[in-house]
């Protein structure tokens, strides 16, 4: 699609954009790969540390210290950003603080302080959710998907 | 007095007989922190939403610089200013306390200049004493209205840029002490396709080119003329992209000669990625900065070019370019100051 832009876009400023390319800072993708694996490695080390701490201490299995666990990491990143830390950590480690379910938590409980201003009902209530919906929306979508496929294969291949 | 096609050349001199600076804490530990006459530590300022903070910002800045001419704000006719957030709520609000007949303005970052030459022109032609001009930004509340919410923690690109948190105003009279206002040069909107709302100093560089070009050819000045081209908000890329526009066209601007705001408000190592900018950016450098040193005698002549980026966050999302503009406004020291 951008290529079919570029297309409809005068010569003029086709030109200017590959003269302005040429002086753009390009992202540090190789240093940013690394980070977000070491950041992001560490946050799931965090959660294993978590999930180990439910499975020894209380009677948790394997299978079900998942919810607990997420429930724990995503109560510390609610910590985290509002005392103001993780966008910090967010600008550095990119990727690594996004992925992890820490960074839907980040997503959701940034967007709900952000809108407090505006009341509980329109502001928090109805914007809570502004960067984080697209996630649910297409999350249970696919999830939605998959199991249509799985259903329809069972069905017709016996399995 | 027009001359050229879009030049105004005001032989009245209108003067800015004051002016009035405030900033935030993250400005406070920049690069000019004595250039200002207010500095916050705390960004709420004891608000309770970044709007509200944003509006007593520019409130402070009017009443520092009416204060410091000793006159009642009664005597000023018009407060000309606009800014970034919904509708210029934080403007229209502050024109309400200040209580003085208004022209809301948008031209984005590019607002600062934008009233300057009209206040100017105003003045120029009897149409007014004196004139507030000036505008205000807050980041905060900048990040809420064109990127994400403030703690949210997504990575920005290099190419990104800091809103800065402040307010600048000038009080423009037709008499007195002080810098004068020679000429403006009124920009067109020139949009080069850019999308990218993260490389603002990219999309607006090609509006500084043309404002700048045009202002020198129907003035017929040599670059040289001023002591400096200064630039609103470009920060890195786009004064690197300008500069290289600039001589391209056979325009002999020299990298010393040629500085942006949005890299003198801040300290190399501070986290604003490419550099600084909004409309408070264009408006606390040059109130404050620039018309110290014009009145120090350090220099006598400047050219200021705001640029704004006039795109909205629904037109980013409909997959619009950003369409760009700078204004730009020559200020000398006059035979009156100090």
């Amino acid at each position: 699609m951008a290529d079919k832009k570029k297309k409809n876009l005068p010569p003029e400023a086709q030109q200017y954009q590959a003269f302005q390319q040429k002086r753009e800072t390009k992202r540090p993708l190789f240093k940013n790969c690394l980070k977000a694996f070491f950041v992001g490695g560490f946050i799931c080390f965090i959660g294993q540390l978590i999930t180990t701490f439910y499975i020894y201490f209380f009677n948790f299995t394997e299978q079900t210290a998942g919810n607990p666990t997420t429930a724990t990491l995503i109560f510390l990143t609610m910590l985290a950003t509002g005392f103001g830390i993780y966008d910090r950590i967010g600008q550095f480690a990119g990727a690594g603080t996004t992925v992890p379910v820490t960074g839907f938590g980040n997503a959701v409980i940034a967007s709900a302080i952000e809108h407090r201003t505006e009341g509980f009902i329109m502001g928090v209530g109805s914007s809570m959710l502004k960067l984080a919906g697209p996630v649910i929306v297409y999350g249970v979508f696919s999830a939605f998907i998959v199991a249509l496929i799985k259903t329809f294969l069972t069905k017709w291949s016996g399995f | 007095m027009l001359i050229g096609h879009r030049t105004w050349l005001f032989t009245n001199k209108p003067v800015i007989a004051s002016t009035g600076v405030v900033g935030g804490p993250f400005e406070a530990r920049g690069n000019i922190p004595n250039d200002f006459d207010i500095l916050h530590d705390d960004t709420w300022l004891k608000q309770d939403s970044f709007e509200k903070a944003q509006q007593i910002l520019m409130e402070e800045a009017c009443q520092v610089a009416v204060k410091k001419l000793s006159m009642d704000k009664e005597q000023v006719q018009f407060f000309i200013s606009g800014d970034l957030i919904n509708q210029i709520t934080p403007t229209n609000f502050a024109a309400k306390t200040i209580g003085i007949p208004y022209f809301g303005l948008f031209s984005a970052c590019a607002t600062s200049m934008e009233s300057l030459a009209l206040s100017a022109f105003i003045i120029n032609n009897n149409g007014a004493n004196y004139i507030l001009s000036g505008t205000a930004s807050h980041n905060s509340a900048a990040e809420r209205q064109f990127r994400y919410p403030t703690e949210y923690g997504g990575q920005k690109p290099p190419t990104a840029q800091w809103t800065a948190t402040g307010a600048g105003c000038a009080l423009i009279a037709k008499e007195g002490k002080g810098p004068v206002i020679t000429s403006a040069t009124i920009g067109k909107v020139v949009d080069m396709g850019i999308t990218d709302p993260f490389n603002m100093g990219g999309a607006m560089a090609p509006a500084a080119v043309d404002t700048i070009t045009t202002h020198l050819k129907e003035k017929n000045v040599d670059p040289s003329y001023y002591d400096y081209i200064i630039t609103g908000d470009l920060a890195h890329i786009g004064r690197e992209i300008s500069l290289d526009l600039l001589q391209k066209n056979g325009i002999n601007v020299t990298a010393e000669q040629y500085v942006d705001c949005g890299l003198i408000l801040y300290r190399e190592g501070q986290p604003v990625l490419a550099g600084g900018s909004g409309p408070a950016s264009s408006a606390i450098v040059t109130y404050g900065h620039f018309i110290n040193l014009l009145k120090k005698g350090e220099i006598n002549r400047i050219l200021v070019v705001a640029t704004g980026a006039l795109h909205s966050p629904l037109s980013v999302n409909q997959g619009d370019s950003i369409p760009c503009i700078a204004h730009a406004v020559s200020i000398e020291s006059g035979s009156g100051s100090s």
